[in-house]
């Protein structure tokens, strides 16, 4: 942003922006060094230098109690089961109705789009108690049906898929409809294969939505065997097993809710950031 | 289903009206049923005394008018003590964060958008990262940076300052300062206000700042969410036409003028944009509350958010925690409007 005339003040300005940076990427990165750590740490070790992130000795004592001693495999299946089917579904249900609003002419269409754009601006705290009365209404309340299906569409995702669906041209769909192919035909066999990066992006926000997510858990399901790990997690630190410290048992159980978002993130990292602006799109 | 339209014999617009409405339809199941109905049916919980025994909608339910929401204005009492104290919590939790979240994205952004610096990528997913990590995993984390024995005091301890006990301090920063600055005595405060003032809670209740107990909250959101704001800026400072700077520049402004005058009108849109986002977030404010304080010590991390849930799920008293979500609803709604016509004012 500065090219400055004089070479001198360049080379100041860029090794102060270097200062800068490091350091915030030290303030942004060595929690989670200092959290890797500490999880391979015995408990009094991490107790008493809990700034260093170097183990001494190295103990998986933390780690062989969250498998052997928690419930946390059970949790972690569940995430994995829930995190899938509602990543599946969001995919095909959300381009679904970003297609139609985007292409179909139908009766209503502007109306449900303003709909769609009303829930989007309804804040997720608000709905705690309103989706547990739902859920206990129908008789889901405590179920997988009740952690999967209030979330398996979501209006972000359907107005990413609508932005999407109207920047490719029309033309290609318009080919295919004169050939004799039907709307959901068109739809399956032409559209969704264009809409590739959309679909990417889609399925890496709600994997990483649904991965993490929390309250909806917490409203959805009150049995320890339904709990996914967002859910566990909080259960272990401020439940039973939180009288105390074992700061290396929880560690290693934030590490493991970590990972796999941790993964995606480094491998899809400019889908990620897509998604993110996408997300300054809406507003 | 297009097939069997064709042969009914309809027409192509009818047909595509038909497809149409099957290609929203699970979604308008899904969103009518999980957050439209819901709201409906809690406005009306909100209006009884419902216990969580049976249905809400029995004819045994006590239905008990505005009263829910009346108790947490008008009437003296603990609800409105909680109410009104979630409410200062997260009030002095929006007012430090919404700022500091937005200043240090913009300059994170400006840094990383300098042209002549390498290894972008590396800092920008570094400062990203935090923001797609899992908040009750990332709570989890800074209940141990925290700690008493954690890494923050051992930091503080090499400066040779003893750290606070973060968790269980309640506190108030605004307090602490006043009484480094002599001006009260934090343990003898000015019998004058303590008296009680708006809404039940003393002047002195009032004026507390943030805990610093809360201050842990404020500082784990800061970070998580800085990342985030930080792409918006720069999306938008990528978006900034090279040659119009330079022209800037060219016309003898000097490095602070082309930022002034130049960067900073043309990033307004998002700035706003991240205002507004920042300000409908913090008001939201649960999964840390629940994960590291549980609204301790002595409901200085209490927010709306947390009191409603605790009210409903566990005093069972899910009128006036609904009545309280649907007063949270209220303030970011009008939150909204008013930056949203702050904004359109700007742009004439």
């Amino acid at each position: 942003m500065a090219r400055d005339t004089t070479g001198g003040r360049t080379l100041a300005s860029s090794f102060l922006g270097y200062c800068v940076l490091i350091f915030f990427a030290l303030v942004f990165l060595y929690p989670f060094v200092i959290q890797i750590g500490n999880s391979l740490k015995t408990e009094p070790d991490a107790v008493s230098s809990a700034l260093s992130p170097i183990p001494d000795p190295l103990s998986t004592a933390g780690y062989e109690r969250v498998f052997l001693g928690t419930d946390l495999p059970l949790w972690l299946g569940n995430s994995v089961f829930v995190t899938i089917v509602v990543t599946l579904a969001r995919l095909l249900l959300n381009s679904m109705a970003g297609y139609a609003l985007a292409r179909l002419r139908f009766r209503g269409r502007a109306g449900l789009f303003a709909a769609v754009l009303a829930i989007l601006a309804v804040p997720g705290v608000v709905l705690f108690i309103p989706k547990f009365l739902v859920l206990n209404q129908l008789g889901i309340y405590n179920s997988y049906t009740a952690l999967i299906l209030p979330v398996i569409v979501d209006a972000g995702g359907v107005f990413i898929m609508k932005q999407f669906f109207e920047s490719i041209p029309v033309s290609v769909e318009e080919a295919a409809r004169i050939d004799g192919a039907g709307v959901f035909r068109t739809f399956w066999s032409v559209v969704l294969p264009m809409a590739r990066p959309a679909l990417i992006t889609l399925t890496i926000i709600s994997f990483q939505a649904t991965w993490n997510e929390f309250p909806h858990s917490l409203v959805a399901v009150q049995d320890p065997a339904l709990f996914t790990l967002p859910r566990g997690l909080a259960d272990l630190v401020s439940g039973s097993l939180g009288v105390g410290t074992q700061y290396p048992l929880k560690l290693g159980a934030a590490v493991l809710a970590t990972i796999p978002v941790a993964v995606i993130f480094v491998v899809f990292q400019r889908y990620f950031v897509r998604g993110a602006n996408e997300g300054s799109d809406k507003g | 289903m297009a097939v069997a339209a064709r042969r009914r014999g309809l027409s192509t617009a009818a047909r595509e009206n038909l497809a149409g409405w099957l290609f929203v339809a699970p979604v308008v199941v899904i969103l009518g049923l999980f957050m439209l109905l819901p709201i409906l049916m809690a406005l009306w919980v909100s209006l009884t005394d419902w216990n969580g025994q049976g249905s809400p909608f029995r004819s045994t339910v006590p239905f008990v008018g505005a009263e829910n929401y009346t108790r947490l204005f008008t009437e003296d009492g603990l609800t409105r003590q909680d109410f009104m104290t979630s409410l200062r919590n997260n009030f002095y939790y929006v007012v430090i964060v919404v700022p500091c979240q937005t200043v240090l994205a913009l300059g994170l952004a400006l840094i990383v958008n300098n042209r002549l610096l390498r290894g972008k990528s590396f800092f920008r997913a570094a400062f990203f990262f935090p923001s797609v990590t899992s908040s009750v995993a990332i709570s989890v984390v800074f209940l141990f940076v925290f700690a008493n024995s954690g890494a923050v005091n051992n930091l503080l301890g090499l400066f040779g300052v003893d750290g606070p006990q973060w968790f269980s301090d309640a506190r108030g920063l605004l307090h602490l300062l006043l009484n480094g600055l002599g001006l009260v005595d934090i343990d003898a405060p000015p019998a004058a206000l303590l008296e009680p003032g708006p809404f039940g809670l003393s002047w002195w209740d009032w004026l507390s700042g943030p805990s610093v107990a809360m201050s842990t909250i404020i500082m784990l959101v800061i970070w998580t969410t800085s990342g985030t704001f930080m792409l918006m800026f720069l999306a938008a400072l990528q978006d900034i036409p090279v040659t119009l700077e330079e022209a800037a520049k060219l016309d003898g402004a000097g490095r602070k003028g082309v930022f002034r005058y130049v960067t900073l009108p043309m990033l307004k849109p998002t700035l706003f944009l991240v205002l507004t986002l920042g300000m409908i977030s913090t008001w939201q404010i649960f999964d840390q509350v629940y994960v590291m304080s549980q609204g301790n010590p002595a409901k200085t991390t209490l927010t709306p958010a947390f009191l409603s849930y605790q009210t409903a799920f566990r005093s069972f008293e899910y009128g006036s925690g609904t009545a309280i979500s649907f007063v949270l609803f209220a303030i970011i709604v009008v939150l909204t409007l008013v930056q949203r016509w702050i904004m359109r004012d700007r742009k004439v």
